[in-house]
């Protein structure tokens, strides 16, 4: 180990450092990262004049972004306002004495005036605000399952399936009002596209065998999915919402699983098996040759989701039970942050939306907030909600 | 094993460096550069990537074709089939956790399924992937199908033609027995074979 250490200093003096780098370079760099995952402590605010639904939004919306609550004197932004019938918000920084934030909100419902007055918040402190986005899920189970959409605390929630069938993994088409799922509603595993605006639903990938787990590109023109159609669990990518021009990615004996795209549209990471040994990859969208994704400190990872600012990769590692983990995107030493399991990023790249299970086999939605570890429950529909999909 | 080649050559480099320059003294203006890391990705104690066996880091790919080969559409529309799932269901075979390999102690059953595809030419075979509750759900669709694959593969290598038998998989939406322990688990890691009837 010690001659591992000293190697770096030795290669500077050699003035070796630059070719190293140099030799390093074809590899993604990615070294700067705005926190570290589980270790940021959160940010203290006092809120004031809130009651009700208003003050339970604002808590939340602010606990899962990284915020808490402590009397004026110890915070650094002082939160106050009313919400009898419109909302009124004012945001204070307490050291520079800077008015943040000071409005009036009206229309819609009062949820929605929470939400967005912590988003005004955020957005005058350099953040960015989710108050206003949505998540899909699995509700229910096996023969009785349907997706469902709603707020990202689980309000307003809404089926958009009435299958009555086995569906699964819905995955929102970022800027689009669209889902892609998959359903068993034809008696076979089939992916669908749904457009939520018009209810047109088109079946894009009904090939002999398995079509599961797509997963739109971020400029949602593609999907990426696992087909077993050539004999064989692989990889594959076509065009949305059709599923024209299908091209095949992987050409493996072993069961790839839970595709997801790079911020940039450049890469689809997975997980896959080599060597009986299992892994996250990462393949070029299109095609060539895998690379592998190193996890290093966690075994088994599968779910893996690739974080909005392309910084990060949240995943499902499974070490006995199930642990929510992110590493940074290019891989290196993984950070287990809580128990749980199918993980996906909301848009600040800093909160995901995942699945606990209850000890009676029951499984709810939660919150968490990768930085300080945050997290609040999100109210559940029946028995078994999964399957999370943040919108972007 | 890559690191210790490098750190041989480092010395080796060094002793050269130390050679050629002997014991002369650093001029005072000479700014010496600390842990510039422009380049270097910041991973492991070295900065550098830990050692790997190359082996491992190749993503298996094409040299062995799927032994069942391509599916087959033909027994994709239900409109033109009916289901007759008494007729394999005593040959339902089971696997070990996180396992797709089919049992020397299942091969019977896969055999009695081929055997009965061979006496019975005109249906079609559907395989039907399961597992247990544990993993997590998109993971557990993908290792159903391998399980359905596998037993597609023996009863194609048996002589019955790979058109005639299509795969699913149901991941853990579909378990016979509904218990949360190693005996129900192990009774859920299955392979259901159902016969195709054409209308």
């Amino acid at each position: 180990m010690k001659i591992k250490i000293s190697l770096k200093p030795i290669l500077v003096a050699l003035g070796l450092g630059v070719i190293v780098g140099m030799a390093l370079a074809d590899e993604e760099i990615l070294i700067s990262k705005d926190y570290i995952p589980g270790k940021e402590k959160p940010v203290p605010v006092s809120l004031s004049g809130f009651s009700g639904e208003a003050e339970a939004v604002i808590k939340l919306d602010l606990t899962v972004q990284g915020f808490t609550f402590t009397p004026p004197e110890t915070a650094q932004y002082l939160l106050s306002g009313s919400a009898n019938g419109n909302l009124t918000g004012r945001a204070q920084d307490r050291f520079n004495k800077n008015m943040l934030v000071n409005k009036s909100y009206t229309g819609a419902s009062l949820r929605r005036q929470a939400h967005a007055f912590v988003d005004d918040f955020l957005i005058a402190i350099g953040r960015k605000g989710i108050g206003q986005t949505k998540i899909a899920y699995k509700a229910g189970e096996g023969a009785s399952s349907e997706i469902y959409i709603a707020d990202f605390d689980g309000f307003g929630a809404q089926a958009i399936t009435t299958e009555k069938n086995i569906v699964a993994a819905p995955a929102w088409v970022p800027r689009h009002f669209a889902l892609c799922y998959g359903s068993y509603r034809a008696d076979h595993p089939d992916i669908y596209h749904h457009d939520l605006g018009t209810g047109r639903l088109t079946k894009l990938a009904y090939y002999p065998g398995s079509n599961i787990s797509p997963a739109p590109s971020p400029d949602g023109s593609k999907v990426a999915m696992v087909l077993s159609k050539s004999g064989a669990v692989d990889l594959y990518v076509a065009d949305l919402p059709d599923g024209g021009n299908l091209r095949q990615l992987t050409k493996s004996r072993e069961d790839e699983s839970s595709p997801c795209w790079s911020p940039d549209g450049q890469w689809i990471c997975f997980a896959g098996k080599s060597n009986e040994r299992r892994a996250l990859w990462k393949v070029p969208a299109t095609g060539g040759t895998p690379v592998r994704i190193p996890t290093s400190g966690v075994s088994n990872p599968s779910e893996p989701d690739w974080s909005p600012d392309g910084q990060w990769i949240v995943f499902t590692s499974q070490m006995g039970g199930f642990e929510i983990c992110v590493v940074p995107a290019a891989g290196g030493t993984a950070t287990p942050l809580i128990s749980g399991e199918d993980p996906s990023w909301a848009p600040n790249s800093r909160t995901v939306v995942y699945v606990q299970r209850d000890r009676s086999g029951g499984r709810r939605l939660s919150l968490l907030d990768v930085p300080t570890k945050q997290t609040k429950d999100v109210p559940r529909i029946s028995g078994i909600n999964s399957q999370p999909s943040w919108a972007k | 094993m890559k690191v210790s080649k490098l750190t041989y050559l480092l010395v080796i480099a060094l002793v050269i460096t130390f050679a050629a320059t002997g014991c002369r003294k650093r001029p005072s203006n000479v700014t010496e550069i600390q842990g510039s890391k422009a380049g270097v990705r910041d991973s492991g104690p070295t900065g550098l990537p830990p050692g790997r066996i190359a082996s491992q880091e190749q993503f298996p790919s094409g040299e062995q074709k799927p032994g069942g080969g391509e599916q087959s559409p033909k027994w994709g529309n239900p409109d033109n089939y009916t289901e007759d799932r008494p007729a394999l269901a005593a040959h339902t075979i089971r696997f070990d956790f996180d396992s797709a390999v089919v049992k020397s102690s299942e091969k019977s059953n896969v055999e009695a399924v081929a055997a009965y595809m061979k006496a019975n030419p005109k249906v079609g075979l559907r395989v039907e992937g399961n597992c247990d509750e544990r993993g997590t759900e998109e993971y557990n669709r993908s290792l159903g199908e391998r399980r359905a694959l596998a037993a597609r593969e023996l009863i194609v290598a048996s002589g019955v033609e790979a058109d005639r038998v299509v795969t699913v998989s149901f991941g853990k939406d579909k378990p016979e027995a509904s218990g949360h322990d190693e005996a129900a688990w192990s009774i859920n890691r299955r392979d259901v074979f159902v016969v195709l009837v054409p209308k």
